[in-house]
């Protein structure tokens, strides 16, 4: 269950919570789990031809304690799974998944005993982003349907 | 344990990289041992991207194998493409046309320049030369819209085909192609200048991750690392295949077989593989021929519409355009790019949309059961893959699917010798030698 979605409401006005929404839709840290061919695209996508720097989203976390967007770029067999799972309870909420390239979301062409079929099968995904690979516009458009969600969504602020 | 001057005892520690690192791209896991900051021990695991594509093949027809190959090298697959395809058509005896030749070896020095770049780029940020990262990258994007332009795809191509290639180069490319060179070799020198005389970043590379002559030889490493080494062997010169015996390079050798030998190869390769690219496009034997306007040349679309609505009349002998890339090819263009051969080669779209020869020939290799069907044999063709000797052994039973294609992937052979290279040298040192060997899970787990 998503602890944003019962968060109950308190004292805080919603428009702090709308400008934290705002703040964290426009600086995301992005893990990037690569394993596969997505990965190329995903160094085109951020490097500077395409340059994700543009949406706040430039700089790669290699700490899962320190991202807040989880890239799964690539292929997920069997085999990685479970290291990909433990990235994920690593992270600190509040915390996004996108599903980079058609293996991640499907499982693809590699319909076989060794790959799992769509990482959703073992995350919450909040964005799938289809393609073999995705075009880096592709990936660009992905996140800013992520920027969108999460800008949206009514943060849990401590008081 | 090993008692120190002091008295005091240290204990090896045993550390893992991996699978998930940032400076492990692709997904493996190294198992090693230390003494304090010392290697003794290296066990590379690997499997992490196996995707089963020795089965994949098995269970699917001839051609529908060329996609799974893209993926196997991801950063060449026009190299992956046409090895396959030249194992296949040697074991049916097909030989591709002159320029379909040409233009393999011609997409394949392009790949192997990306290739190049994107290993020198990764391995360069590992050892935090972010600029030099950009700076590849930015080339990488040069051949990359040009690979698009050619293929279709920046990445997943799947362009080769048995007995030739899908499309003939896009109009313009062959002038626009000298002046992409031009920027990409700009950029090289760009990083050459920032990075081999760099202080810094000899410092972390000369003299580490020392792989001998021997051992090269001995796990049968080829490629840029064993040239490191100094094991003199490259299958473009010394079993040429394609149109590779027509043009002239050199093959660079290193001397010490450690990381900056290792730089250094790939960087001269780079520019080995761009003068080829210039010699294919001065030797390229000529475009095709434009079907001229005579008897009313129709587009391919409408000639289809006008057959559906039962207006075949006056359609005899009617030559029809399609566009050389994408859409299809007029037959002249067609015959330059693919043999003719009716077991293996799809005909010209001009010839399945307007005649029922072309039609059936047509439905005969795409309709399931039927297909490419080589004879029953075996063959092995290996081609100079971006990381070495990239060969594939393909078994047929006279079906249309293929009994067994077993890959000989370059890296898998590095990953044997890897441990010869990192232990006894410092554990700030694996990043380095890792990076600099360019594995690829997508060939080293298959």
């Amino acid at each position: 269950m998503n602890p944003r979605d019962d968060a109950e409401p308190g004292l805080v006005a919603s428009g702090i919570e709308r400008v934290v929404a705002w703040a964290q839709q426009y600086s995301l840290f992005v893990y990037p789990f690569v394993t596969a061919c997505c990965g190329m695209e995903y160094m085109s996508a951020a490097s500077g031809h395409y340059d994700m720097d543009r949406f706040g989203a430039g700089l790669p976390r290699f700490s899962p304690r320190q991202a807040d967007v989880l890239l799964v770029v690539g292929t997920i067999s069997h085999k990685i799974a479970p290291v990909l799972r433990r990235v994920y309870d690593q992270m600190c909420e509040p915390k996004w998944v996108v599903a980079f390239g058609v293996c991640t979301c499907t499982g693809g062409f590699y319909d076989n005993y060794a790959t799992v079929q769509g990482i959703d099968t073992i995350l919450p995904v909040d964005v799938y982003i289809p393609g073999c690979p995705p075009r880096p516009e592709a990936v660009l458009e992905g996140l800013m349907k992520l920027q969108t969600k999460i800008g949206r969504q009514r943060p849990v602020i401590l008081r | 344990m090993s008692p120190s001057s002091d008295g005091s005892e240290t204990r090896s520690m045993r550390l893992n990289i991996g699978p998930s690192h940032p400076a492990m791209h692709g997904v493996i896991r190294l198992i090693t041992e230390l003494e304090g900051e010392t290697v003794t021990r290296v066990e590379a695991e690997i499997g992490y991207l196996h995707r089963a594509f020795e089965k994949k093949c098995e269970d699917s027809s001839w051609t529908q194998a060329i996609p799974y190959t893209d993926r196997l090298n991801y950063v060449s697959p026009l190299i992956n493409n046409f090895g396959y395809c030249a194992a296949v058509e040697k074991l049916m005896g097909i030989e591709a046309p002159e320029r379909a030749q040409y233009i393999r070896v011609l997409m394949s020095e392009i790949s192997r320049i990306t290739d190049h770049l994107t290993c020198l780029g990764a391995s360069a940020m590992e050892l935090g030369a972010m600029t030099a990262f950009l700076y590849l990258m930015k080339a990488r994007e040069y051949l990359y819209e040009v690979v698009e332009r050619v293929t279709g795809a920046r990445l997943t191509v799947s362009y080769g085909r048995i007995g030739g290639v899908k499309a003939d180069l896009p109009e313009g490319l062959e002038e626009d192609l000298p002046r992409i060179l031009d920027a990409v070799a700009r950029e090289i020198g760009e990083v050459d200048r920032l990075l081999t005389r760099n202080r810094i970043f000899v410092d972390r590379v000369r003299d580490v991750g020392v792989l001998s002559r021997e051992d090269a030889l001995g796990y049968s490493i080829t490629g840029p690392v064993g040239r490191a080494s100094g094991v003199d062997y490259d299958v473009r010169r010394d079993f040429p295949y394609f149109v590779y015996d027509r043009v002239d390079f050199e093959v660079p050798l290193g001397e010490r077989g450690d990381t900056y030998d290792r730089y250094l190869v790939r960087l001269e390769e780079m520019r080995q593989s761009m003068r080829i690219v210039r010699q294919c496009l001065d030797h390229l034997p000529a475009g095709p021929v434009r079907a001229d306007a005579r008897g009313g040349v129709i587009e391919s679309f409408d000639l289809v519409d006008r057959a559906k609505l039962g207006r075949t009349g006056g359609l005899v002998g009617v030559a029809c355009t399609v566009p050389p890339t994408l859409g299809g090819s007029e037959r002249p263009c067609h015959e330059r790019i693919l043999a003719r051969d009716k077991r293996a080669a799809l005909p010209a779209k001009a010839d399945t949309y307007a005649n029922i020869e072309g039609l059936m020939n047509h439905f005969m290799l795409v309709m399931d059961g039927h297909g490419v069907r080589p004879p029953a044999g075996e063959a092995y063709f290996a081609v100079e893959g971006a990381n070495g000797e990239l060969g594939f052994f393909v078994v047929s039973d006279g079906t249309d699917r293929p009994c067994r294609v077993r890959v000989r992937p370059p890296c898998f052979f590095a990953m044997a010798g890897l441990h010869r290279m990192l232990e006894g040298g410092m554990v700030a040192d694996i990043v380095a030698t890792f990076g600099s060997i360019n594995m690829i899970a997508g060939e080293l787990d298959r």
